[in-house]
């Protein structure tokens, strides 16, 4: 057996429910981007080194490049396109703004799912820098040289309700 | 895209054990970076998969009822660094499960394939070398168990059977209760590095003495390797400085290093030395906190 196999899923991205026929060859990453239109998630090294390409996948922070779009048949997924509410940031996209922690900006889709998936699993406790910069080890920024990242992380932990 | 030829979803362990029976050429896929990752890399070894990412019935870390800890083939890495179970009997697994990768990595890379892809890198080799694990493999002539150990049979060689599928690792009762343990890797960055060295120290203490020592390490030769001089050594030896020492001078008989881009031999054999020291005292604190 070889060539081209397709296979049907369904999935929800960013609370919408979809429905594709998809390539099994493809990745989630190739999915999102190429098939749905949201470039938001970027292709970094496509190796999972980078995280550029970080999505939530039933709230678990992946690398979307490394990840077939198969698997995600049955899973919620969770972009940087659906965290901005009715026009309003989420409150880690508002920290990230605030903070400055942003330059080129192309690690920073990836870097605000790290930190939301963060966040969740975070609410409430009192955290140390190394453990922030523990849980965003796998998101690469050329740019920053993070310190402002990590203050946005800060910042973004003090909105529980997110 | 991947170049992959033919693709199998097989939705349990039997199916997986029948594809694998019927398409010999076929290789498993779990986590998927490892083998996703070298297919990209242009491997021509992984272009026919059988899938077995998510399957519910892989991923477990249970107590059995003779007190042996199950942990399935398919358990993320983040999993077991946050398991209670874990934490608290196999804490040298919990640290090894912890260093992996980044946080992505540890969400989608299995212990399963950490071991069946033969690196003596994997950062869970060591720990389960010095917890005297047993593999549990599944194929269509029915189980078989196999020593960690024994499953190592050279550089990315493992006594994986054609149409096998891992299945569970067996910490047996005996390996564990009453042990302490740590695992330390020592690589150039804190994060996304493979281990220049990593090792693993399982021991137990009676009164003044090492009533048990194990001491593994992972990058020190071909396999992920036990230290049986050391070990030797260590056993039913009143605990100090100068056995700790003792320690730390005889696991250079023990390994054989290579010169690698990553690190020469010399400072391989530097570092295997002084994470003996660092390991083992981690370790005995561990014994002196309970």
């Amino acid at each position: 057996m070889s060539g081209l196999q397709l296979k049907e899923i369904e999935l929800y991205v960013n609370g919408t429910p979809c429905k594709r026929v998809v390539d099994v060859r493809k990745t989630l990453l190739e999915l999102l981007r190429e098939d749905l239109g949201l470039t938001g998630t970027k292709y970094g090294c496509g190796a999972g080194e980078c995280g550029a390409c970080s999505v939530l996948v039933d709230d678990v922070l992946v690398d979307a490049c490394i990840y077939l779009a198969v698997w995600a048949h049955g899973k919620k997924i969770r972009t940087i396109e659906g965290e901005a509410k009715k026009g309003r940031l989420s409150p880690v996209q508002q920290a990230y703004v605030t903070e400055g922690a942003i330059q080129c900006g192309f690690c920073t889709p990836g870097f605000v799912m790290a930190t939301t998936a963060f966040v969740q699993q975070h609410a409430g406790q009192t955290v140390t820098d190394d453990t922030i910069r523990k849980a965003h080890a796998g998101n690469l920024c050329r740019c920053t040289g993070y310190q402002h990242i990590l203050r946005a992380v800060k910042k973004s932990m003090q909105f529980p309700d997110e | 895209m991947f170049d992959i030829q033919s693709y199998m979803k097989a939705g349990s362990v039997d199916e997986a054990v029948a594809l694998l029976a019927a398409h010999p050429n076929a290789r498993l896929v779990a986590g998927g970076t490892d083998v996703l990752i070298r297919l990209r890399h242009g491997s021509r070894d992984f272009t026919r998969l059988v899938d077995i990412h998510g399957l519910a019935e892989l991923r477990f870390i249970s107590l059995d009822p003779l007190q042996n800890i199950r942990i399935g083939s398919g358990t993320v890495f983040t999993d077991l660094a946050q398991s209670d179970l874990i934490l608290r009997h196999l804490p040298v697994l919990a640290d090894a499960a912890g260093s992996v990768g980044g946080p992505q990595i540890r969400n989608m890379a299995t212990i399963g394939g950490n071991i069946c892809n033969g690196a003596p890198s994997a950062d869970s080799a060591p720990a389960l070398f010095a917890l005297n694990a047993l593999l549990e493999l599944k194929s269509n002539r029915g189980f078989r168990q196999v020593p960690v150990a024994d499953f190592y049979l050279g550089p990315s060689v493992v006594d994986l059977k054609p149409g096998e599928v891992l299945v569970s690792i067996i910490i047996p009762r005996e390996a564990y209760q009453g042990y302490a343990g740590h695992y330390y890797k020592y690589a150039m960055r804190k994060a996304m590095d493979i281990a220049t060295i990593g090792c693993a120290v399982s021991l137990k203490t009676s009164g003044n003495r090492l009533a048990d020592y194990r001491i593994a390490y992972g990058v020190a030769g071909p396999t992920p390797l036990r230290c049986p001089s050391a070990e030797k050594t260590a056993v039913n030896q009143m605990i100090s400085d100068t056995l700790v020492s003792k320690i730390a001078a005889a696991v250079e008989d023990d390994v054989s290093p290579r010169t690698s881009w990553r690190a020469t031999r010399e400072f391989r054999l530097h570092i295997i030395s002084e994470l003996a020291r660092k390991v083992t005292r981690t370790a005995l604190d561990r014994v002196r906190k309970e």
